[in-house]
């Protein structure tokens, strides 16, 4: 069993005891302890099972690259799933539970997979749900989706806060272990700003552990030295617990920090997303272990060598009393070493290799150590934990030479460099036979902004092992980066380390050799997803060539963990399965993030009240004392209606209607875009943004304008008041408003350069009320100051003055079909003279109106709406504004698009108005329903409604619709579709309903 | 390493309104600056802003100016700088009707708005200005002093801005920059 040793653990403070709980258990570990080590402390070797055979698994890593160990942490609005326990700091009161078992850890029913293994193969999916097809849909996915997934989804809101930081700086580092913080050191006495990113709470990585010795020190002195002269540095910043999780173009890296001291439910964030942009970036990543592949190898108690190091150095957990040794190289024999110093037992290291002379093994077998070397592990014993191994030849198939009964099994295969970062914005690898790794191809980084490298990676990350070199290679690697971020290197010379001589490593894939397909079946290549050295296999018989192919067919390298251990011992099975060459064969593509970021790091403050920017006109506030109910209009919030009590959303508009109709109504037209237009070419310029001309238009006077795409499509449409000689102020829609100053600044700045023309953006400047009905002109004249008679103020003219002394400008323009003022007025005034406004129109009875009145009053009157009757696929002559088209302008945006033949098709869909026979109101959308069946066997349509209402002043339903042939099949009755089936007749009309001469709005 | 915020205390506060112009026209053109400087204004260097007694002058782009005056004097302050660039192409607006100011100070106010805006905080200088958002609106802002910043954005967000501001002033101890 898993315990805690009475001594050591350079991590812990065995004076603060925590306790937390694992399946409702109670459970102690330390302050200073990871989940993983707590629970291993705690003899909790099984710790979940696995997703497709439900096998019983326990901690086989120490770090982020932990397949197994993933639980569901917290409860209600602070769960979380998948959280890696090796990588999580121990909490008091921490809940964790279990994943992916049904019903308990011990007995899971899910583990019958395992006995029809054999009719889940790789690619299984594909092979075997494809018939009966209704099979899939009603048998097989809820079947998958119940028995698939890893941690449950969390049900509650998240209850964390987080937030965002955006930092500069001209050297990032990443990795604080000795080869980060010599290029810290290195960099940092540049005087550039250096960053310094480290995934955990502690520095140093593995040197502490692996007994390196620098500068006469041990590592872990020499890392608090150079802390210390880290610290001291002005322009150097360090940060633990900050995972940097991608890079990518142009010098731009994410990193999350766990914020330390975070309480759940305090106001601390959890978690703040860093988002930093720097010119050059060091990536002192380290390196991954390997595992072996060999039967048996996910039992819980085979764990990782180095993870065994860790466990025993930093968190003083052993493992088991006996542990056993299987490595393909030197580097483990300091597990061995390290066990044993601790006065545990290795009963044996198997060594594939033929023969282990180094230093390491030497120093192994004076400790009193079994070293069998050409030796290989024929089988794991135990199910839900190692009880022993046993024996044969590397060379072999398997035959056991040798049983060894122990608690634990700590496995090395070799070391892989993080390249992660490195690879994120397409630096490339080269695989290094010596090695046998992939590690960065220096000549082929990955490039920024100047064309020069962007990432340099530096120690293990770059395939560098033993200690002096890694020291030597990161002060080279931050000279290269001072430079090129534009600094002058510092005269530093790199910390010496004491040698630590290797013997070469010996690939090993699998284990035997010559392992039969009965041992290849329960090899365990990826942890988490299930995936086998059988299954590669397979995957490579059944044509499977391509890396990246086979990773999808297998599910090799796709679970949480990303196949940070299983991606090389994958790709090396298939380069054998394919007798191709690994480098051949060649690596997945890495991509951010290289650890998980959580959900609520990536929103940031984006949530409750900061989720979305809402616009408020000035007036607003009024709106919302008086029953506005809203309609959302890009992120401005406007009145749909004013309901008063006791009154429904129709009868609210169908009173706001009338009432505008009758006697007097004002809206809030505040959010109607304002772009001013001003420079001696002005005119020119609008000539060629709107279809109609403009040039021609005199100052104090008014003009409907079209704005269409380059396609022709109609974009916008608003009123134009010429201001002066020079200036236009263009309304346009309120969603149109930003888009259209874009569309502007976008022909002005990339075409029209040489048009001496500025656009500014006035949309907030103005509060606007618009004053509509028989009696608007009584409530203005009331207020006094200005002369709004029909002859000094006609239709389609503005004109500026002092009107109850507020200084406005008032449009006589109309988007109702009534007589009707615009009133503009400074913003910070637009409160008062609308207040203003309600008192002096009280005894001509002013109502205002929202969104749905203004639209019903539109559509009355036949005019069309933006987003309504546009779509992006229309153009003004399909809505019969052919006269809004200018014939004698030369060009203008749009014109050679509605020259092509489709868009002059006389057969294109035209607007006309529609009344039902019965007077019911057409459904929105409905279509006009034609002869015959098309090539899909649908019905045939003719036409479509564009807006349908009910009319308060007419009393029945109109619409607009586009119809086929339309303006000419006046007075013909069509067949509309109707949602639930049946169909509405209606009657083709014009498409003004209310005051087609138009006196209303001349009065 | 520099810590911007060894206690906190950053504060927000709605600053009352104030005249805004907008002047775009070509800020290389000497007529320019005269025309400034016959209004009582100065002009600024890039992404910087220049005092001057008519008000403060803010770089928003190499074609745009925003001048901050007093509340109620940017009509006239437009006119007149109308009037002193007659015969220049340019366009001077009343702005500050569209516009709302913040004050933010104390201590990790550069922290403060690292945590909300795209900008290098850690490099600010006074008088420096940056045109550029505060998490989902546009928004520009300038260093009054040592730790303080004032922040214009638009009036409709005003709500928005100052919710979002709060919530950036809080928890800004132990954050550094490099």
């Amino acid at each position: 069993m898993s315990t805690r040793l009475a001594s050591g653990g350079r991590l812990i403070d065995r004076t603060n005891p925590i306790h937390f709980t694992f399946n409702g258990k109670q459970l102690k570990g330390y302050a200073g302890d990871t989940l993983a080590s707590a629970l291993l402390g705690a003899d909790q070797m099984l710790v979940g099972r696995s997703f497709k055979y439900h096998r019983p698994r326990g901690i086989v890593a120490a770090g982020p690259e932990e397949p197994n160990a993933l639980v569901n942490l917290g409860d209600g609005a602070f769960f979380e799933p998948n959280q890696r326990t090796t990588v999580t700091p121990l909490r008091t009161g921490m809940e964790a539970a279990s994943q992916n078992h049904w019903p308990s850890l011990d007995y899971d029913v899910g583990a019958l997979n395992q006995l029809i293994g054999r009719a889940l193969p790789a690619g299984f999916y594909y092979k075997t749900f494809i018939h009966p097809r209704p099979f899939w849909k009603h048998v097989f996915e809820p079947f998958i989706r119940q028995s698939a997934g890893l941690g449950k989804a969390p049900k509650d809101r998240d209850g964390d806060v987080y937030e965002h930081l955006y930092a500069f700086c001209d050297v990032l580092v990443v990795g604080g272990g000795v080869a980060g913080l010599q290029a810290a050191l290195a960099a940092g006495a540049s005087g550039l700003r250096v960053l310094v990113l480290e995934q955990w709470g502690h520095w140093g990585g593995r040197a502490p552990v692996d007994g390196a010795v620098i500068g006469g020190q041990s590592a872990e002195d020499w890392v608090k030295d150079a802390l210390d002269r880290l610290d001291r540095m002005e322009n150097v910043v360090l940060r633990a617990q900050c995972q940097a999780s991608g890079v990518y173009d142009h010098g731009y890296v994410l990193a999350t920090e766990t914020v330390s001291g975070h309480t759940p439910g305090g106001a601390t964030p959890r978690a703040r997303l860093w988002r930093i942009r720097t010119k050059q970036i060091i990536a002192a990543t380290g390196a991954i272990e390997r595992p072996l592949s060999f039967y048996g190898n996910d039992v819980p108690g085979v764990i990782l060598a180095g993870a065994v190091r860790d466990f025993v150095v930093n968190w003083g957990i052993s493992p088991g009393d006996r542990t056993v040794v299987v490595t393909n190289n030197d580097d483990a024999y300091r597990t061995a070493i390290c066990l044993r110093e601790a006065g545990l037992a290795v009963p044996a290291v198997v060594d594939a290799r033929p023969e282990a002379t180094g230093a390491l093994p030497e120093k192994a077998r004076a400790l009193g150590i079994r070293v069998l070397t050409g030796s290989a592990i024929a089988k794991v014993k135990g199910k839900k934990r190692v009880e022993g191994v046993a024996l044969c030849l590397q060379l072999g198939e398997g035959a056991v030479t040798e049983e060894i009964a122990c608690e634990a099994v700590a496995m090395s295969g070799g070391w892989s460099p993080v390249v992660h970062l490195w690879s994120h914005c397409g630096g490339k690898l080269v695989w290094d036979d010596a090695l046998a790794m992939f590690r960065p191809d220096a000549s082929r980084p990955p490039l920024g902004a100047d064309g020069g490298a962007m990432v340099r990676t530096a120690g293990t990350a770059n395939g560098v092992m033993d200690t002096p070199a890694v020291l030597a290679d990161a002060a080279a690697a931050a000279a290269d980066a001072v430079t090129a971020a534009g600094g002058q290197p510092a005269d530093v010379t790199a910390a010496k380390a004491e040698d630590e001589p290797e013997a070469p490593i010996l690939p090993v894939w699998i284990m035997p050799q010559g392992a039969g397909v009965a041992m290849r079946t329960k090899m365990w290549l990826d942890f988490q997803n299930d995936v086998k050295v059988s299954d590669v296999q397979l995957a490579a018989r059944e044509g499977y060539e391509s890396v990246e192919h086979t990773k999808r067919y297998t599910t090799l390298g796709m679970a949480t963990d990303q196949g940070k251990l299983s991606n090389i011992n994958g790709l090396a099975v298939l380069s054998q399965s394919l007798d191709k060459p690994i480098p051949q064969v060649g690596t997945t593509t890495f991509r951010p993030p290289y650890t998980p970021v959580p959900m609520g790091a990536i929103g940031g403050e984006a949530r409750g009240d900061l989720f979305q920017p809402l616009r408020r006109t000035a007036i607003h506030d009024w709106h919302e004392r008086n029953g506005a109910t809203w309609e959302p209009v890009g992120h401005w919030r406007r009145p749909y209606c004013y309901l008063r009590s006791g009154e429904s959303v129709h009868q609210a508009v169908e009173r706001e209607v009338k009432n505008t109709r009758e006697n007097v109504g004002m809206l809030d037209a505040s959010t109607l875009g304002k772009v001013l237009v001003k420079g001696p070419d002005a005119g020119k310029f609008l000539d060629l943004i709107y279809t109609n001309m403009m040039s021609s238009l005199k100052p104090g006077r008014c003009r409907y304008g079209l704005i269409c795409s380059e396609n022709g499509f109609l974009m916008d449409d608003g009123v134009v008041a010429r201001i002066d000689d020079e200036t236009f102020l263009c309304h346009t829609t309120t969603g149109g408003a930003e888009r259209i100053h874009a569309h502007m600044e976008e022909w002005l700045q990339t075409e029209w350069w040489d048009l001496k023309v500025y656009a500014l953006n006035l949309t907030e400047q103005f509060a606007q009320i618009a004053v509509v009905g028989p009696k608007a002109r009584k409530v203005l004249e009331s207020l006094g100051g200005m002369d709004l008679s029909r002859e000094a103020l006609p239709f389609m003219a503005w004109s500026e003055g002092e009107l109850g002394g507020f200084p406005v400008r008032v449009y006589r323009i109309s988007f109702s079909g009534e007589l009707s003022f615009e009133l503009a007025v400074p913003a910070n005034r637009g409160r008062e003279l609308w207040d203003r406004l309600i008192k002096a129109g009280a005894e001509h009875g002013v109502m205002p109106y929202g969104t749905e009145a203004m639209h019903v009053l539109r559509a009355e009157k036949g005019y069309i709406m933006i987003g309504e009757e546009s779509d992006g696929t229309i153009i003004p002559q399909d809505l019969g504004l052919d006269w809004a088209i200018s014939k004698k302008k030369a060009d203008y945006i749009g014109k050679r698009a509605q020259m092509r033949s489709h868009m002059t098709d006389p057969s294109r869909w035209k607007l006309v108005g529609l009344e039902t026979v019965d007077g019911s109101v057409l459904p929105d959308g409905a279509y006009a329903v034609g002869q015959g069946r098309n090539e899909n066997g649908q019905q045939n349509a003719i036409g479509r409604v564009t807006s349908t209402y009910h009319s308060p002043t007419l009393g029945r339903g109109i619409a607009m619709g586009l119809i086929l042939n339309g303006p000419d099949r006046m007075g013909e009755v069509l067949e509309f579709t109707k949602i639930g089936g049946g169909v509405v007749t209606a009657k083709i009309v014009g498409q003004v309903f209310y005051d087609p001469e138009g006196e209303k709005l001349d009065a | 390493m520099r810590d911007f915020a060894e206690t906190s205390g950053v504060r927000v506060e709605a600053l009352p309104p104030a005249g805004m112009v907008t002047l775009r026209g070509d800020l290389s053109d000497p007529r320019l600056g005269d025309a400034l400087n016959a209004v009582g204004l100065a002009l600024p260097d890039r992404r910087r802003i220049a005092a001057g007694s008519a008000g403060s002058t803010v770089w928003m782009s190499p074609d745009e100016l925003l001048v901050v005056c007093g509340e109620g004097e940017d009509r006239g302050l437009a006119a007149r700088l109308s009037e002193a660039l007659a015969g220049v192409h340019h366009l001077a607006a009343a702005v500050g009707d569209a516009r709302v100011r913040f004050a933010i100070d104390g201590k990790g106010a550069r922290i403060a708005l690292a945590k909300i805006a795209p900008a290098d905080m850690a490099a600010f200088e006074i008088g420096e200005v940056r045109r550029t958002r505060v998490a989902q609106v546009a928004a520009a802002f300038w260093m009054t002093g040592p730790d303080a910043f004032e922040l214009v954005c638009f009036r409709s967000v005003a709500d928005y801005a100052g919710k979002l501001l709060a919530s950036a002033a809080g928890n800004v101890e132990g954050i550094a920059l490099p």
